[in-house]
């Protein structure tokens, strides 16, 4: 079994605006010693899915539907006291800004240990040795005299290594890192992935690694969860969707970022128009209006997360057979041939106006 | 290939210098400077795009705004079609500042939340007294246009326009004046990458339509591969290393360059395997850069001449410029 597994999670924020669906049966889970990586842009539910996982939902949002098993333990069930047992000590956290999640009136070597002495019952000379011990094993040299330093007389990096240390003092089994190399310059975001990939080797900890980036979740993830708002639309081993995107959204992802092997004249793909409003998603699917693929049957249901021959999960009519066995005019192929038709057609036709006008 | 296509210099910077003060002590005394630029030196050719990379806190920024002389610079010269732009009278200097335009990266700090867009997009004409109310109507009806906006959005404000679309208001700001040079900063580091590439393809698009000429500022070395003709790396206040993007990218000569590329995760998990350079510790202080060259404290082929002597801004091969005493190890 998983060592985490999300079950048609539902987490919403009711606003003065009306009833945001910020995460909208998430279903995925996480196997002990792997990284799945989740990836989507600004507001796909990304990190309300990670912080659903901790319980740190505050006001107006709320978990409204959904069960999360963390080793064999619904956590939606469990009482306050308990899920704070928890957080912190199995399941462990980083964010993208470590300034802003780091007390600023506390050394980082006493926060340290005070992630130990919450969650265990040693004295403070025994939680000190700990804490230096964890600064040493994030690559913080002088660790002791590091000890005392204040987050603000640390650089963004080190800031993060810190986190990093705070987070995996209690030895927990899942490590949930939001964003954590998003706000760090590359020279130094390769120095925290390494110092992730080797930390996690090591002790054998799950990752659960949300990033807009699909450098770092090529870099990083074994799976990887394509969101957008505020669904799965693709879920697959990191070879299987890096090689063979299914998923419109993910193709469109993929073809829109520049690599360092993009032609120049090659024009990027472009994602028409933006993501949609979560107030007001479409009824069918939600990706449709932007989506090249689509046909009318897109407008009208919305499509599910259904496992395609090669294992992996989609959430797209183009790979559903019941679909493509009912109506195969409705099929993208066939529309995409009709259109083909069409423009073969027009140049005689307007070769035609223009006969007609200049006669 | 570009050689065609690029004229004559339209920007000639020369040993171009920025340093800022650091004050301290009880009578604010300026006790060091910080080495923002220091020593700086490229062309830009006519409808050419040079990137300009680097790390945060590298001066690529700053070196972006002293060209347009939004600040003053501590030495050096900035040419523009042949004139010293320093050295202009107020008169002149407001004329060519016509020419020279540019794009932030903060697509929400950038506009004036309480100006509709098309007074935002209309200011630069009317601070340079150009064309009639009506003729500056059609004039931003045209530049929205051409940015992919529709005109009726002018009299809408900018919190009704999405990270993207704030971005393209951002551009036809600076396009209504028919700017010969836009100066990119980091025009599309703020946004998703669906949107990213959206905004990339249309800087490519307006280039060729209006005979730009870019000088693009950003962090993301894929993103200035794509966009670049020619590449300028920056570290700690210097260009370290230029060359035609390609070259750059195929064969860099100055590690810092080297290690720069090696360390950008490629969306491609079959790369993983890929030895990388992880450079150890963290860019200096550029209130005490280090002495020689400045990369040589975390440079792993550092060798005693290297803190000795600065190395020298050379031409290792036509075209590929690079300050590294080594420069001929790592080819």
């Amino acid at each position: 079994m998983a060592l985490l597994e999300v079950k048609d999670l539902r987490t919403v924020f009711h606003t003065s605006e009306g009833l945001v669906t910020a995460v909208d049966g998430v279903t995925f889970s996480v196997e002990a010693g792997r990284a799945l990586g989740i990836v989507g842009e600004s507001g796909c539910g990304k990190s309300v899915t990670s912080l659903s996982v901790m319980r740190l939902i505050a006001q107006p949002g709320r978990i409204e539907g959904g069960s999360i098993t963390f080793d064999g333990q619904d956590l939606l069930t469990l009482s306050d006291d308990e899920m704070r047992k928890i957080r912190g000590k199995s399941i462990a956290m980083i964010f993208q800004e470590p300034m802003t999640s780091l007390n600023p009136v506390f050394t980082v070597g006493a926060q340290i240990a005070e992630a130990v002495t919450t969650h265990e019952k040693v004295d403070d000379a025994r939680a000190k040795d700990r804490a230096v011990e964890m600064l040493e094993k994030v690559g913080v040299s002088l660790a002791r005299q590091r000890f005392d330093a204040y987050p603000h007389e640390m650089s963004g990096g080190m800031r993060q290594r810190i986190m990093i240390a705070m987070a995996l003092a209690c030895d927990p089994r899942i490590l949930i890192a939001d964003e954590p190399t998003t706000a760090l310059d590359v020279t130094i975001q390769a120095q925290i992935l390494e110092l992730l990939k080797a930390l996690a080797a090591e002790r054998h900890l799950s990752l659960m690694l949300i990033t807009h980036d699909l450098g770092v979740i090529a870099e990083m993830a074994d799976d990887v969860v394509v969101m957008y708002a505020g669904e799965i639309v693709e879920s697959a081993p990191v070879l299987a969707l890096f090689e063979a995107p299914a998923h419109p959204y993910t193709r469109g992802l993929l073809g829109s970022i520049p690599t360092l092997r993009t032609g120049k004249s090659e024009k990027l793909t472009v994602i028409p128009g933006s993501v949609p409003n979560p107030l007001f998603y479409p009824g069918g699917c939600r990706f449709e209006p932007r989506c090249p693929s689509a046909f009318p049957l897109c407008r009208e249901r919305h499509p599910a997360l259904a496992r395609v021959p090669d294992g992996r999960l989609v959430r797209c009519f183009l790979y559903d057979e019941t679909v493509r066995a009912v109506d195969p005019a409705l099929l993208p192929v066939a529309r995409e041939q009709r259109a083909a038709a069409a423009t073969a057609a027009a140049p005689a036709t307007a070769t035609a106006a223009a006969a007609t006008s200049s006669t | 290939m570009s050689e065609t296509r690029v004229g004559a210099p339209l920007l000639e910077v020369e040993h171009l210098r920025k340093y800022f003060p650091v004050r301290g002590g009880l009578l604010q005394r300026q006790v060091g400077k910080v080495h923002a630029v220091d020593d700086v030196s490229f062309t830009l050719g006519e409808r050419e795009t040079l990137g300009l990379v680097g790390e945060s806190g590298c001066g690529k920024t700053t070196t972006g705004r002293v060209v347009l002389d939004l600040i003053p610079p501590s030495g050096g010269s900035v040419k523009y079609a042949g004139r010293d732009l320093f050295t202009l009278s107020r008169a002149e200097k407001k004329r060519t500042r016509r020419d020279l335009q540019i794009i932030f990266q903060d697509p929400y700090g950038s506009l004036d939340p309480r100006m509709p867009v098309g007074d935002i997009v209309a200011e630069g004409l009317q601070i340079h007294g150009l064309l009639d109310k009506k003729g500056r109507e059609v004039a931003v009806r045209e530049a929205l246009e051409a940015v992919g906006l529709r005109a009726e959005y002018s009299r809408r404000y900018p919190h009704e326009f999405s990270g993207g679309q704030r971005q393209r208001i951002g551009i036809a700001r600076a396009l209504v004046l028919r700017p010969k040079l836009l100066v990119c900063d980091e025009p599309v580091s703020a946004l998703d990458v669906s949107i990213q590439s959206q905004v990339l393809n249309l800087l490519k698009d307006l280039q060729r339509e209006f005979g730009l000429t870019y000088l693009f500022i950003a962090h993301n070395l894929a993103v200035v591969r794509y966009i670049a003709d020619r590449v300028a790396v920056m570290y700690l206040g210097k260009i370290v290393e230029l060359a035609p993007a390609d070259e750059l990218y195929r064969e860099p000569r100055m590690p810092y360059t080297i290690a720069l590329l090696s360390a950008i995760p490629e969306a491609d998990p079959r790369q993983r395997r890929k030895k990388r350079i992880v450079l150890a510790g963290e860019v200096p202080s550029p209130v005490d850069p280090p002495s020689g060259c400045r990369f040589r404290t975390r440079c792993w082929l550092a060798q005693d001449v290297c803190a000795e002597r600065e190395p020298e801004w050379r031409e290792l091969h036509p075209g590929h410029w690079v300050a590294c005493h080594l420069a001929e190890q790592t080819g």
